[in-house]
């Protein structure tokens, strides 16, 4: 009966000994939280000097493996992030930072395009004055023909049957 | 307006834009320029705090910019480790290898495959490698004991370019 016992109480270890082991692997392994490719599309390779999505090289590689330990980690994207900037400086995100020197890159083409427009907005107007008084007066924007030019034309126009 | 800015920016980029050699042509013509970014504070890679090559004045330095996921410095990786044996033994000077564009855990895991005993900086944002013109991997730089450049080996190093370089640091060091 003890055998029986003993036998059963082994066989039961040996079912239940697989299901806590996965069960502590899985509370071992956090969740991932973020994807290689979410991650890949906001950072530069930084040697390569071209986006991480697209860039093949050796240093490329390393920077994805570094990214793929992290997501493994269980960290968010801004975290890895924060991370890649602490390891590779701000060059390796694809987005400069909107702080400092950084915000040059989304104010400078905001000022050009308002430069554009102020200069349309002063241009135009005289534009469209100038075109005004030039048809309000047809006579004084032509030149005038003289006697000989008229008496030509007026032969050449004889010519045809209009 | 507009057009006169863009040309100036594509002027300034041709002129800036293209490799400096001013390194390169000093060390060559016999001068000892001083190292570039000689007070950067850099974090040190298995160590808490911060050192500059100021810190290693007094001392002979073989400088060498480094990466984990870079071929050649896994061949040359032995070569320097014999030439720090050296240094240290007779307390001349060090190897000290400045990470470039690495991971922290990668650096670390190179340095205990090749049991790499000397020093290593960690150049984040490679400002250091920038101002000695480093684009590749690996380069190395010798700068004898005022901390200036007496020999560059752009590409992975050979023992006959250590001991060259190393004699030649000593000479500079003592002759002043």
């Amino acid at each position: 009966m003890r055998r029986l016992a003993l036998a059963l109480t082994a066989i039961l270890a040996a079912l239940l000994l697989p299901v806590t082991t996965s069960a502590a692997q899985a509370a071992a392994t956090p969740t991932p939280r973020t994807s290689l490719h979410a991650v890949e599309s906001e950072v530069m390779c930084v040697s390569c000097g071209v986006p991480l999505a697209i860039a093949e090289s050796p240093q490329a590689d390393a920077e994805r493996r570094e990214i793929t330990r992290l997501i493994e980690q269980g960290k968010t994207k801004q975290e890895i992030l924060d991370s890649l900037v602490a390891t590779y400086g701000d060059r390796v995100l694809a987005s400069p930072k909107d702080e400092g020197f950084g915000l040059a890159a989304y104010l400078v083409p905001i000022a050009l395009v308002l430069a554009m427009l102020a200069g349309l907005a002063i241009a135009l107007p005289r534009w469209r004055r100038n075109r005004d008084a030039a048809d309000s007066s047809p006579a004084a924007a032509r030149p005038a023909l003289t006697d000989a030019d008229s008496q030509r034309l007026a032969e050449d126009l004889a010519r045809y049957d209009v | 307006m507009l057009a006169a800015a863009l040309v100036g920016l594509l002027v300034y980029g041709v002129v800036h834009g293209g490799e400096d050699k001013s390194l390169d042509d000093a060390v060559k013509a016999g001068k000892r320029p001083e190292a570039p970014g000689l007070t950067m504070k850099r974090p040190l890679l298995n160590a808490a705090g911060e050192k500059s090559l100021a810190d290693y004045k007094g001392q002979v330095v073989v400088l060498n910019f480094w990466a984990s996921w870079c071929e050649p410095c896994r061949d040359e990786a032995p070569l320097l480790e014999k030439a720090q044996q050296k240094l240290a033994a007779a307390r001349s000077g060090t190897v000290l290898g400045a990470t470039f564009n690495d991971a922290t855990d990668d650096s670390a895991a190179f340095e205990k495959e090749f049991k790499v005993t000397y020093p290593s900086l960690r150049d984040v944002g490679t400002d250091l490698a920038h101002g000695f013109g480093t684009r590749n991997l690996p380069e190395t730089f010798v700068l004898d004991r005022q901390g200036r450049v007496v020999a560059i080996s752009r590409g992975q190093v050979s023992q006959k370019f250590l001991d060259t370089a190393l004699a030649e640091a000593q000479r500079a060091g003592s002759a002043s």
